[in-house]
């Protein structure tokens, strides 16, 4: 029998700190999908992904009843579709945008993940007919997510693939300029990019993974802030311990889940993300967690080594839970999805500079950044250059989704909706990167000792 | 293999909370295994833990019938597969 204590906290951390899991994502490879023809490869995406993409969402459902956890979305990743697009044309590839589409809505998903292309050393004929349909794809889809690795530690960085990148972010822009820009929230810029990622936008199912797999992302900042509001008086040793124990509750639920979803729908269970996600809920916040920690605003200084020191306990406790960790796995800090960090921003506590200090010590990167519509396509590869080149060379994932918001100023504010929240569009460095990034080519890989 | 659920019930203490609820769980042939209750500030907190194995309900009707029990009494009725609990709280 449990103790009371024990069953109340499962309780309180559900019901009154949201925890939820707040994916569960079905990894589908597609590699056995192309076809000569088009239309017939459209059709067997469909049906790879309809065996066992039918059950997903009403599996989600059943456990949620079980264990009496939200499980906030069910979502689909497929083989990056560079890998199937280098036979066919331009106007082919987007047509395997819409089948993807198609089949997210049939099954009842709300993101489909895949729609990626892998140029961290090149572009092959299918990277470039992605990359070229992409703000089109983003454009005309709700649930088609798109994603770019342009770096990886072992090939270096991709400047050309860079420039395509900030290219393509302003032209989706444009093209979903009367909502904002909201395009660009799907799409996902990476150095490292996990192959077993569940979390949306970036999510995509990598060529090492079986031909269906279940990956898990679980939630809790809500039950993490609460836990440091609990010790107010604890020193930073004292500190981690109680959120490492916490983030082992919160990883052994995911994992629960994972393995019982992937056995209910006769699938390999692949890993949990152990990733801290803020929602736009109160008090759901990364940076709720920093400041309940001691500092005044989120991006006050501290913020990096109160970030650091939570990433790690989150992973150290993690990591005791369940033997199979992926994924991006530490702490979001997205700004428009976080209400603390909005307000960071608009007290003036936040920067971009700031934030991509941070990401050098937590999980991904400058994601969900509102910035002027009007800054120059060679800023935004600037930008993306920098928060790139953190993951390159500590070898880790680093991502950059950022919004130019058409029309819009410094200091306004846009509006995505849903779990996408609402920000303050940031200041950005008005000095020009033009010449530097124009150069293009690659940046070298990284020497692997000397490490200092 | 036996199936556990915990049940909770928490909200204003009054009579004959626990005979309702047991009442509905004989119905549905469900047994119970452990009960076990506090107040504290008149608050009413029950923790029951059941085996649910030849419960004559599907789990999620099992689930409603509770929760509507509940509401009726003015609880919060909340019924769990076992393993979430051992999942979090054991090693």
């Amino acid at each position: 029998m449990f103790k009371f204590g024990e069953i109340l906290e499962t309780l309180k951390m559900i019901q009154e700190e949201n925890l939820d899991i707040r994916t569960i994502t079905l990894g589908v490879s597609l590699l056995d999908c192309v076809d000569s023809s088009i239309a017939k490869t459209c059709e067997n995406i469909k049906q790879k992904i309809r065996e066992k993409g039918q059950y997903l969402v009403e599996t989600a459902k059943k456990l949620e009843v079980k264990y009496g956890i939200p499980i906030v979305n069910a979502r689909v990743a497929v083989t990056p579709v560079s890998l199937l697009a280098g036979g066919f044309t331009e106007t082919e590839t987007i047509k395997i945008g819409y089948a993807l589409e198609e089949i997210a809505q049939e099954i009842g998903v709300n993101f489909i993940g895949g729609f990626s292309a892998l140029v961290h050393k090149g572009f092959t004929k299918g990277d470039i007919n992605v990359l070229n349909t992409i703000p089109r794809v983003l454009a005309e889809t709700e649930r088609v997510c798109a994603s770019i690795n342009v770096a990886t530690t072992r090939a270096g960085i991709n400047m050309d693939g860079i420039n395509f990148s900030a290219r393509i972010i302003k032209e989706t822009a444009e093209r979903t300029s009367e909502k904002d820009g909201l395009g660009c929230a799907k799409i996902v810029v990476f150095a490292n990019a996990p192959e077993d990622n569940p979390f949306m936008a970036g999510a995509f199912h990598g060529v090492g993974e079986a031909d269906y797999v279940v990956n898990v992302g679980v939630s809790g900042p809500g039950v993490v802030k609460r836990v440091v509001e609990k010790f107010p008086g604890a020193d930073l040793e004292e500190l981690a311990n109680e959120i490492k124990k916490t983030a082992f509750k919160i990883t052994r639920v995911g994992e629960l889940v994972g393995k019982e979803a992937a056995k209910m729908l006769g699938v390999k269970f692949g890993i949990v993300d152990l990733s801290l996600a803020p929602t736009p809920a109160m008090g759901d916040s990364v940076a709720e967690i920093i400041e309940a920690m001691g500092l005044e605003y989120c991006g006050a200084p501290g913020t990096t080594a109160a970030l650091m020191m939570l990433t790690d306990a989150v992973k150290k406790g993690g990591a005791m839970a369940s033997s199979m960790v992926g994924g991006l796995s530490g702490a979001f800090i997205p700004v428009s999805e976080d209400m603390g960090m909005v307000r960071a921003v608009e007290v003036g506590a936040l920067s971009i500079e700031k934030l991509e200090a941070m990401t050098a010590v937590c999980s991904v990167g400058l994601d969900m950044i509102a910035i002027p519509g009007e800054t120059p396509v060679s800023t935004i590869a600037g930008i993306i250059a920098d928060e790139i080149s953190i993951g390159v060379i500590n070898g880790k994932t680093t991502a950059v989704r950022i919004i130019p918001v058409p029309g819009k100023k410094a200091g306004e504010y846009v509006e995505f909706g849903g779990l996408l929240g609402r920000t303050v569009i940031m200041d950005v460095n008005r000095f020009s990167s033009e010449k530097f990034v124009m150069r293009g080519g690659r940046i070298p890989a990284p020497i692997q000792s000397l490490k200092n | 293999m036996q199936e556990k659920a915990l049940i909770t019930v928490i909200g204003e203490d009054r009579v004959g909370i626990i005979a309702k609820v047991a009442t509905l769980l004989a119905e549905a042939n469900v047994n119970i295994l452990d009960i076990s209750q506090t107040i504290t500030g008149g608050l009413f907190t029950m923790i029951m833990m059941v085996d649910i194995t030849h419960c004559n309900l599907e789990f999620e009707a099992l689930k409603k019938s509770l929760s509507d029990l509940g509401e009726q009494l003015n609880l919060k009725i909340e019924i769990q597969h076992e393993n979430i609990f051992r999942a979090m709280h054991r090693i």
